[in-house]
């Protein structure tokens, strides 16, 4: 397994506390992580060697090619995007969406891969597009619950108990939302939409209420 | 107020064969009508047979096997079904079928009989209309299958009396379910969520944003949920997919319940899921689950 060195660049919503993943950190480690709010900046400002067994940059709601920058469909060498999953304010799932550009080398995606998983991390592989996989798919079916519990199609309960029961969920829609925030629900639709420019994507109203209430409550 | 003791079954195919099971594990008198006798043989073998596993697993106590067996009784004739206090309906999926069906057992039931009909995509509204009945009309949604699974979607019609609505919702609680009530809207919640978000996923892999295994495990890993979305499109299977989507995008017409065209191309294909040894993932064994 390669060595690799963690560079710091603000809060990280990946790794908000102490974690196996930057215990197993090397100050003079042969790969690089970038972390944390500001780390396309910092790999940008500090880039690291071409031959680096992998270079693996946290990424918020932003494609991976804003970082490398892309061209003809060929863009990608050994750096990767990554994210831990997390809904809202809730800690950070086990899972890793580990993200790939067309000619990313199998080499540096493999031994990301190894790094991440080391560290009890569950790797999802990716190509570099907004929302990757969990966003892409639950936000349009969290935004439908929440506008079919404005037209009254069932209780919030009965939504929650329906998914629960008839699918196996572990939480309903409604609940789990309420419980992670919904302002974040907000952020991450709305810069899916502004990005996909699907209306499926556009923040529901009980989120963009959430938000609005947030940003008061802030003032 | 009455009370409930005789459940009529209409159409002993898949889900009518699970509601059976319910009914007579409850212990309900149940009789159960297909206009097909080979359908009420097979169901009475799949019967004992699964009441067989449950009483192997210490689902269900020995001695009441035969218990339940006395209660189901199967018919060809529509009129054994006259001394039912409610007749649930799951026929084919046609609302052609299904009026036909409630004007006969109107002929043939007693005022205070209700009328539920099971269906996934017909409004209830709309069979209650051809029912001679529908303020004693309730939609009845359970899942596959209905002998394991607890979930029912209850919706009243535009004319469901309330009355007619809270029997219906006891004789549910009293079968064992768990009832939900939700509005006479396409798909009711689980469909109307399921549908599209499995769609959703398929155009993932259309759109090449990640593998099918990638797709799955994220889902599961970052939710809980015990079966990926692909792993569950593979289970239903590529050809009901199909249709599920044609019934509810003709409803709706909203752009995620639209079939997507890889659908299309898997059934021409032979793919289609876990029957065929192969959809988004491959099967060595092609055996399906439940009864
Ligand atoms: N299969 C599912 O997953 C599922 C889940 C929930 C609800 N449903 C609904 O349940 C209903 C039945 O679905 P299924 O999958 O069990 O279908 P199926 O094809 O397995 O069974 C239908 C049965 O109805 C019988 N039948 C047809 N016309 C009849 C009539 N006039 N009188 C008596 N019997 C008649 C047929 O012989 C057949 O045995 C449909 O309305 C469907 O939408 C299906």
């Amino acid at each position: 397994m390669s060595t690799y060195r963690v560079i710091h660049a603000g809060t990280s919503r990946s790794f908000p506390d102490a974690h196996p993943f930057l215990e197993g950190a090397q100050p003079d480690g042969d790969a690089f992580v970038f972390l944390g709010e500001h780390a396309g900046a910092a790999f940008i400002d500090n880039t690291p060697p071409g031959d680096a067994p992998f270079i693996a940059i946290e990424l918020g709601t932003e494609c991976l090619g804003e970082h490398t920058g892309e061209s003809r469909g060929e863009e990608g060498c050994n750096i990767v995007g990554f994210a831990r999953y997390r809904l809202g304010s809730a800690e950070p799932t086990a899972l890793v969406e580990l993200v790939r550009q067309p000619r990313t080398t199998p080499e540096a995606l493999a031994a990301a891969r190894t790094a991440f998983e080391a560290a009890g991390l569950v790797v999802a592989v990716c190509n570099d597009f907004p929302g990757r996989i969990v966003d892409r798919l639950v936000r349009p079916y969290f935004n439908a619950a929440l506008r079919r519990l404005d037209e009254k199609l069932a209780t919030a309960d009965d939504l929650d108990k329906t998914l629960m029961l008839g699918l196996g969920y572990p939480e309903g829609p409604i609940a789990l939302l309420e419980r992670t925030g919904l302002e974040h629900h907000h952020d991450v639709t709305r810069a899916l939409y502004d990005a996909l420019g699907q209306e499926a994507y556009a923040p529901a109203r009980r989120a963009q209420v959430a938000r609005r209430r947030a940003l008061r409550d802030a003032e | 107020m009455n009370e409930i003791r005789t459940v009529g079954i209409a159409g002993c195919g898949t889900m009518g064969a699970g509601i059976a099971i319910v009914a007579a594990r409850a212990g309900f008198r149940t009789r159960i009508h297909d206009t097909r006798a080979e359908a009420i043989e097979k169901a009475r073998t799949q019967t004992e047979a699964f009441l067989r596993k449950s009483v192997e697993r210490g689902k269900l106590a020995p001695g009441k096997l035969p218990e339940v067996m006395a209660a189901w009784t199967g018919t060809t004739k529509l009129e054994d079904l006259a001394d039912c206090d409610i007749v649930i309906e799951a026929v084919f999926e046609d609302l052609a079928v299904k009026h036909e069906l409630f004007a006969q057992l109107d002929a043939v039931c007693p005022a205070h009989t209700i009328f539920a009909s099971n269906t996934s995509t017909i409004s209830i509204t709309e069979i209650a209309g051809g029912s001679g009945r529908a303020d004693r009309f309730v939609g009845m949604h359970f899942c596959l299958p209905a002998q394991l699974m607890k979930l029912v979607e209850m919706s009243p019609g535009i004319n469901t009396t309330e009355a007619t609505f809270e029997t219906a919702w006891r004789f549910c609680e009293a079968l064992g379910q768990k009832p939900v009530r939700t509005q006479d809207s396409p798909g009711f919640i689980l469909n109307y969520f399921l549908i599209p978000f499995n769609n959703d996923a398929i155009r993932l892999v259309e759109q090449g944003v990640a593998e099918p295994a990638d797709i799955d495990l994220a889902i599961k890993t970052a939710l809980g949920y015990p079966m990926g979305p692909l792993e569950l499109l593979d289970l239903v299977g590529m050809d009901t997919q199909r249709l599920l989507c044609e019934a509810m995008h003709g409803l709706t017409h909203e752009p995620r319940a639209a079939c997507p065209p890889l659908v299309k191309r898997m059934i021409a294909a032979g793919h289609l899921g876990k029957k065929t040894g192969r959809g988004f993932h491959a099967y060595g064994d092609t055996k399906m689950f439940g009864a």
